[in-house]
């Protein structure tokens, strides 16, 4: 536990801080709903960018395989839930059949997808990966004829929120006094996926396979030299990764309520690709928060661009979703010049771990 | 050299690269034991010869022998595991690595968990965990660079970073252990550490296959040697017969040169 809390030994200094986040996190529906009822969405969005930047960190981070096709496993996932849970096969199964099955198909797509790149490195891997992530899309934006599977451009309406017995997810409903609104529900399922996946991520990052992964990342042919079997190990990456897209994918089929194949475009796959080198690859915390600041920071300009603008110029002289991009472009050009390495760079945990052992 | 004595044996061994012959038909034997040399001048085949024992070129003609079981296509993570392992002659560390990360990746072709034991870290996986930690300590302290265990491997010295390589490759339980000029831009302190360190090895029964050009070391250190030239064998025989052998000396000097090793 220690080691990955930076608290030079003291381990209470960690459990206080833990329990501080803990509170943090239980609290935090209650005091964004009192902002706004839209921010408790966006913050599940945000999880969910965080899931699937936790995954792609797997492929790009510990294994250094350059994915720009990621997205293609969270729309296997969604899809997968879509087609099992609403009115357009009739099916309605319960999620936590679906989500595993999901991060399966996923996984399997993960494999089937890496088969082909193994022998390739750094710019044509990110070619080819873009390239399927785009078959991917294609396909479900065309499985409409002959059979319909997946209703083309139009999407998966209708999609079954979770459901536990009677328990509703989409329902709102007052426990113990406090309005639990659907966002909320499944806010705080979310928050129990990723500190899940948070735990995998970083026993994974140290193990043999993790480190196995790590030195195929540095150097292959040393790796392979020192006996990993790199395309076991590098299809191991691509699996891991996919299936923790696919998860992802099936939780926010539940939480729209609609997907469609323009969710899964290739700008998605690069914003969660930014969220990954801009946090630090490879370190599972620096990577949190890239994904954090990439999904809010837009959101929260949003919400103030125009009002600013509003009150300084009296009237709106840049529109928000152009502003949005300018300062995305401006964060990624400042990152590469000053901090190359992303905000919490995995070299630089590294040596602050070293005063440990 | 009686059958039983060999560890390694390779017969023809060839290998092209389009007009050019790294190799041609190239015999050899290594014993257990031994420490074996394999020198010539600068693109003779030494390191091709390693490339394709080692399995990251294969050979256009002829096999190898290892431990009594042919060592035909089968890829650099299969060698390893076989027993044979290897340094770069431009050293190859997990740069972005620890010291000790990099000898604990050694030992992973010797140990076996899965992911499984990676998620759940059951009792088996930990106890394996601690005894790759322990025994990549062992071998740090083994080569040298204990103290520097928690430095990235790109911030050694250049001599620790020789000698890391080294461990990491120990730490693969290696029967031959092949090092591609290990004494390379050494001075001469540190090839006589070196040197110290070869000994332990081989008395620790491990054999050594060594492409040098310090011809002092490798002089003082192997027992036979083989002489390449242009991707041809031009001599086999311990180090004084062939240091003494004209066709070696007129490889390296270019002209009937008596050569003159004080110390050798």
């Amino acid at each position: 536990m220690r080691q990955y809390f930076g608290t030079k030994g003291n381990p209470a200094a960690a459990w206080v801080g833990l329990a501080l986040v803990g509170v943090a996190l239980l609290l935090l529906p209650w005091v964004l709903s009192a902002i706004g009822t839209a921010w408790v969405r966006i913050l599940n969005l945000a999880i969910l960018f965080v899931l699937l930047s936790l995954g792609l960190n797997i492929v790009v981070g510990f294994a250094g395989l350059l994915d720009l096709g990621y997205i293609a496993f969270y729309a296997v996932g969604a899809y997968v839930y879509a087609l099992l849970a609403s009115p357009h096969f009739d099916l309605h199964l319960p999620f936590w059949i679906i989500l595993p099955l999901g991060a399966g198909l996923a996984c399997f797509f993960g494999v089937l997808l890496g088969a082909p790149t193994l022998k390739l490195r750094g710019d044509y891997l990110a070619i080819v990966t873009l390239g399927f992530g785009e078959i991917i899309r294609i396909f479900l934006n065309n499985l409409s004829q002959p059979v319909n599977l997946t209703n083309g451009p139009q999407g998966i309406t209708l999609i079954d929120p979770f459901r536990i017995g009677s328990f509703n997810f989409a329902k709102p409903e007052k426990i113990l006094g406090l309005d639990f609104t659907g966002p909320v529900k499944y806010y705080y399922f979310l928050v129990v996926v990723v500190i899940v996946i948070i735990v995998l991520n970083l026993r994974l990052q140290n193990s043999r396979i993790g480190r196995a992964w790590e030195a195929i990342r540095e150097d292959e042919v040393a790796a392979r030299a020192m006996g990993i079997n790199t395309r076991n190990m590098k299809l191991l990456a691509f699996a891991m990764g996919a299936s923790f897209g696919g998860i992802s994918g099936g939780i926010f089929s539940a939480t729209q309520g609609f997907i469609s194949p323009e969710s899964f475009v290739l700008v998605e796959s690069i914003m969660v690709l930014s969220m990954v080198v801009l946090g630090g690859m490879g370190n599972v915390f620096g990577v949190i928060l890239g994904a954090l600041l990439l999904s809010f920071v837009p959101e929260v300009l949003r919400y103030t661009v125009e009002p600013v603008q509003m009150a300084v110029f009296g009237r709106t002289l840049i529109e928000p979703e152009v502003i949005r991009m300018l300062l995305f472009g401006l964060a990624l050009v400042l990152m590469m010049l000053y901090r190359p390495a992303g905000l919490l760079p995995s070299a630089l945990r590294k040596r602050e771990l070293e005063g440990k052992r | 050299m009686s059958p039983e004595l060999a560890l390694l044996t390779a017969k023809g061994i060839s290998k092209r690269f389009g007009g050019v012959h790294a190799l041609a038909d190239v015999d050899f034997t290594i014993n257990h034991g031994e420490v074996y040399g394999l020198i010539g001048p600068n693109g003779a085949g030494k390191t091709s010869l390693f490339n394709v024992l080692t399995g990251i070129y294969s050979p256009d003609g002829g096999a190898f022998t290892f431990d009594g079981l042919p060592l035909a296509g089968l890829k650099p993570n299969d060698v390893a595991a076989r027993g044979i392992a290897r340094t770069f002659q431009n050293i190859r560390l997990f740069a972005n690595l620890s010291a000790l990360e990099n000898v604990m990746i050694g030992r992973h072709v010797r140990t076996h968990a899965n992911v499984f034991g990676a998620i759940f870290r059951d009792r088996k996986t930990l106890a394996e965990e601690e005894a790759i930690e322990k025994r990549a300590h062992e071998l740090l302290e083994y080569v040298g660079v204990a103290k520097r265990a928690n430095t990235l491997a790109k911030h050694l010295a250049y001599g620790d970073q020789r000698r890391l390589e080294i461990a990491r490759a120990l730490a693969t339980e290696p029967k031959l252990l092949a090092l591609d000029e290990p004494a390379a831009g050494m001075n001469a302190t540190e090839t006589a550490s070196l040197k110290a360190l070869l000994s332990d090895i081989r008395r620790d029964g491990i054999t050594i296959l060594l492409i040098e050009h310090d011809m002092k070391l490798v002089m003082s250190v192997c027992d036979r040697v083989l002489v390449l030239d242009y991707g041809k064998k031009i001599a086999e025989g311990s180090a004084a017969e062939v240091q003494k052998n004209e066709k070696v000396i007129a490889a390296y000097l270019g002209g009937e040169v008596s050569l003159n090793l004080k110390g050798a």
